[in-house]
């Protein structure tokens, strides 16, 4: 299309102070989760090596490693050591088994990322045409019968905490039925639970937001005059209305996408998937600081992504998208 | 607190309320009876599976799971509850300091609150749980202070929508310190919507509880609450699935309860609108008036209804008129005069649940109801009121106008662009702001964009509804010009909804005045001022202020208010206000009659004045011969 060019060039002009304002925003937020993350060892009530070595670990072997962790120097030293280790991408050493951070989390990165991903989509595909298709039919009032059962279902499903949905379809579909495997994700088959677990709720509650902010969308002036234009419902409901809803729906479906990537900590623990989930656990059980600290930052950092790239949208689905302006 | 037993008699929130009352139960008296039995080590019966004796299976120590679920109420529900009431604390705390604290420093608050809210709890409680160490007092820790900035960012909300009231205002103004202000008149008035929303963060305090003890991080053993019990399930679910089912339903349920009530005190207590009756409206009486000749649009006997609370209501009572080619016909009346909404019934835009019926309604001589969108499409254009809301904001002008073409004259994307910024030039807006959205428009060029939209086919009807309302009076002249030039370059018939006499008056050739959903009089616009009859027209007439109204006397203003439509009023609705009322006014509804060639009136005073007058002139005609 011959448009494309030139309209960019004339509601470019906001674009530029939009990207501006966003990197502010993130490189704000990132420096507060980092700093969490430095101050979260020295926020521990008594010596996070000592309680990590135990109580009967020798004094020297104690402040060898308090030495090796730098926890000896001032408090602003080390925050500005720790800064430049982080820029160059050295996340410490764990204390349990003395491999570098980094490289543990590059080992088991890719299994969440992927879970993650992939339960992402299955909540759109599921929830959008979900949402789309009960606004439809339940618009000015009518089928309440079907609305009543949806709401009460989407409110149930939305209301068992994803672990638990892991419980009772391992224990449906894998042990009764046996269909799937319990754990792990060696198999294609494997992926189902995990993805089915973390996505049912959101998606649930996504889809009843879609079709509450469709519905409000069905009654604003544009879509009257789309329906003036007698054009065929279904240019009125995806190409007027549901562009608009999704705004609505976006802004407020963000916090349960950066939630999302949490609940991935819990359905992997129930699956064992080789994750940064159930690695996270096991460092905090067994008082693996650096670990702890490198695996909060990789998540505190995926949920900014996640909220950036849910504005980026945003400012790209409306033109006039007060998160551009405001 | 009376507010808070209505809750209670809503199916969700009796129900939630019952297993409330249940749970709280089980956490007061379930240790005391079955403390015994869920410590009982029974060696003979290790790890078995769900059995009579033991329902939901035993543990590694051969101990009753059902009566370790049945036990653990009371710490799960009392950590819980717990951990939301540090958290709800904290986060009003939070977010009640910037109201008090220095600026700066509020400022901070703010920012270090809006940061932490953008993080999921579930990562925060992690994350404090590092910080307190794992165990029953760093989860409890944990949890509350994920809660908390959610509760901080909702008390701020709450508190700046509250402190721009009055009474808020007023205690400033008298020398109230901030914190008083905070503590006596903020804090009061934003309790309810809290005390809702710390319901529902109860049920998710809960899951998140099951959550780090099912993780190993919450409560220890020899301690065990619900999460614990389905930590221990979990390793052996692939032998019984009982011992970690039980734990789980017990953490839904009770997270359920906690979250339905919740939400049902939302619905209560936040005002949703009660459900629509059902049913058909009553049939419409038939009407004796009459309409003139055959046009471009003829109505008989509309009708519009939508079901309301108490019954259907009808805000269009029977209305009849017609549009003939190339004839600009006014529509004024008050706002809830039902003229918009008889605008929308003719062009067939009502919308489920409304109901339109007519006797007759007819567009270019075919039935309204079974002409074919295509042709509606392209001979049928709409102006609505606000320009500002009535363009998609996502998409281009452009193809805003391009898609009437697309759809309904089987044009390319190409050749349908073309047509869209001729028909823009044509109302004067430059052809390649085609391609911009409409924020980018002034409020007069969107509705001139408006009406180039309508002339994307070959419209034989424009109705505009209120088009000039709401732009300035320059931008109003242009429009209505516009309006004009098209039914003089192209016949096109106008139908023109205001509430603006004056603006009537300079456009149309013809007026329709509605009253209450019924047209009251229908006269040449010429004769509006000369000729005009009808109590209400005279009246609408005189409160239009002229350069030669007098500015010591007020504006002449009718008094009272016309009738809601669902409100049934026996006899003429004006009658209330109408100085001219008499009892058959009260109890009899007139009915529009013909009082000279296209002047129709429906008042019993006029037709009593026509009939003494026509007597008079026979009389005096009698008298001369």
């Amino acid at each position: 299309m011959t448009t494309a060019t030139t309209s960019t060039a004339s509601s470019g002009t906001s674009w530029l102070p939009f990207a501006r304002r966003r990197a502010v925003r993130f490189a704000t937020s990132l420096w507060a989760l980092v700093t969490a993350a430095f101050l979260m060892i020295h926020l521990i009530p008594g010596d996070p090596v000592r309680e990590a070595l135990g109580l009967t670990a020798q004094p020297d072997v104690v402040a060898a490693r308090r030495e090796a962790l730098g926890l000896d120097d001032p408090l602003l030293v080390q925050y500005w050591n720790y800064l430049g280790d982080l820029v160059r991408g050295d996340f410490g050493v764990s204390l349990v088994s003395g491999t570098p951070v980094a490289d543990l989390i590059g080992d088991r990165l890719p299994a969440t990322v992927q879970l993650a991903v992939l339960a992402f989509l299955v909540v759109v595909v599921v929830a959008v045409p979900v949402g789309v298709g009960m606004a439809v039919l339940t618009k000015g009032g009518r089928r309440r019968g079907g609305e009543l059962g949806f709401t009460s279902v989407s409110v149930v499903v939305a209301a068992i905490p994803e672990f638990l949905l892991a419980v009772a379809l391992v224990s449906l579909f894998a042990v009764t039925l046996g269909w799937f495997p319990v754990a792990g994700n060696d198999a294609a088959g494997s992926w189902v639970l995990p993805v089915l677990a973390l996505a049912l709720g959101p998606a649930a509650v996504l889809a009843r937001m879609v079709r509450v902010e469709l519905l409000s969308v069905l009654g604003n002036d544009f879509v009257r005059t789309a329906r003036a234009k007698r054009l065929p419902a279904r240019l009125v409901y995806l190409r007027h209305a549901l562009p608009n809803a999704l705004t609505a729906t976006l802004t407020l479906g963000a916090m349960m996408l950066a939630a999302l990537v949490a609940g991935t900590v819990l359905v992997e623990n129930v699956f064992a998937w080789p994750g940064l989930g159930s690695t996270i656990v096991g460092s905090i059980q067994q008082k693996d600081y650096p670990a702890v600290q490198g695996i909060v930052l990789v998540y505190g950092t995926g949920v900014l992504l996640v909220n950036l790239a849910v504005d980026v949208v945003l400012a790209l689905l409306d033109p006039r998208s007060t998160i551009r302006e405001a | 607190m009376r507010r808070w037993l209505a809750v209670a008699r809503t199916p969700v929130g009796a129900a939630s309320a019952v297993l409330l009352l249940l749970l709280a139960g089980l956490a007061l008296f379930a240790p005391l009876l079955w403390g015994e039995q869920a410590g009982a080590i029974d060696t003979d019966a290790l790890q078995q599976g769900s059995s009579a004796a033991h329902p939901l299976g035993t543990d590694a120590l051969g101990r009753d799971i059902l009566h370790r679920v049945l036990v653990a109420t009371r710490l799960t529900i009392g950590l819980a509850l717990l951990a939301t009431v540090v958290g709800v604390g904290t986060g009003v705390v939070l977010g009640a300091l910037p109201a008090v604290l220095p600026r700066w420093a509020g400022r901070v608050v703010t920012a270090a609150v809006n940061i932490a809210v953008a993080f999921p709890g579930l990562l925060l409680a992690l994350f404090f749980a590092v910080v307190f160490g794992t165990g029953t007092t760093g989860a409890v820790l944990a949890i509350a202070f994920a809660l908390a900035p959610s509760f901080a960012r909702l008390t701020q909300t709450l508190t700046a929508s509250v402190s721009g009231r009055s009474y808020i205002a007023a205690a400033r103004v008298s020398g109230v310190g901030r914190f008083r202000v905070l503590v006596r008149h903020v804090l009061p008035n934003v309790a309810e919507p809290l005390v809702i929303n710390a319901t529902l963060a109860a049920g998710s305090a809960l899951t998140a509880f099951a959550g780090l003890s099912f993780l190993g991080i919450g409560v220890q053993a020899p301690s065990y609450d619900w999460g614990r019990l389905l930590g221990e399930g979990l390793n052996r679910i692939y032998v019984s699935p009982a011992p970690a089912l039980g734990p789980a339903v017990a953490v839904v349920v009770a997270g359920l309860a906690f979250n339905l009530f919740g939400e049902a005190a939302a619905a209560v207590l936040g005002h949703r609108p009660p459900p629509v009756r059902r049913g058909r409206p009553a049939p419409a009486p038939s009407t004796v008036d009459d309409v003139a000749d055959e046009g471009v649009l003829t109505v008989r006997n509309l009708r519009v209804s939508f079901p309301g609370p108490d019954g259907w209501v009808t805000p269009v009572r029977g209305v009849s008129f017609a549009v003939r080619e190339a004839e600009v016909v006014g529509v004024v009346g008050e706002s809830g005069s039902g003229k918009s909404l008889t605008a929308l019934a003719v062009s067939r835009l009502v919308e489920h649940p409304g109901v339109v019926t007519a006797d007759r309604l007819e567009f270019l001589g075919k039935p309204v109801e079974g002409t074919p969108d295509r042709e509606l499409g392209t001979s049928l254009a709409m102006v609505f009121q606000d320009p500002m809301t009535s363009f998609n904001p996502t998409r281009r002008i452009g193809s805003q106008l391009a898609e009437v073409s697309e759809q309904h004259q089987g044009m390319s994307r190409k050749d349908a662009w073309q047509r869209a910024a001729d028909r823009l030039e044509s109302v004067r807006v430059p052809g390649q702001r085609a391609k911009q959205y409409p924020h980018e428009f002034s409020g007069g060029m969107r509705q001139r964009a408006m009406i180039a939209m309508g002339l994307m086919g070959d419209p034989r009807l424009v109705i505009a509804d209120e088009p000039t309302t709401a732009l300035d009076v320059t931008v109003q002249r242009e429009v209505l010009r516009l309006l004009g030039r098209i039914r003089d370059e192209r016949s096109t018939a106008v139908l023109l909804i205001s509430h603006d006499i004056s603006v009537v008056q300079r456009t149309c050739d013809r007026v329709l005045v509605m009253y209450a959903g019924r047209i009251v009089e229908e006269l040449p616009t010429a004769e509006l001022f000369t000729a005009a009859r009808h109590p209400y027209t005279t009246a609408l007439l005189a409160a239009v202020p002229t350069l030669e109204t007098d500015r010591d006397q007020p504006l002449a203003v009718i008094p009272g208010r016309p009738p809601e439509p669902a409100e049934v009023v026996a006899g003429c609705p004006f009658a209330p206000r109408c100085p001219l009322a008499d009892d058959r006014c009260r109890a009899e509804e007139p009915v529009l009659t013909a009082v000279e060639a296209g002047h129709r009136v429906s008042c019993w005073r006029v037709e009593e004045q026509q009939r003494s007058a026509l007597a008079e002139s026979a009389g005096s005609r009698g008298g001369t011969t």
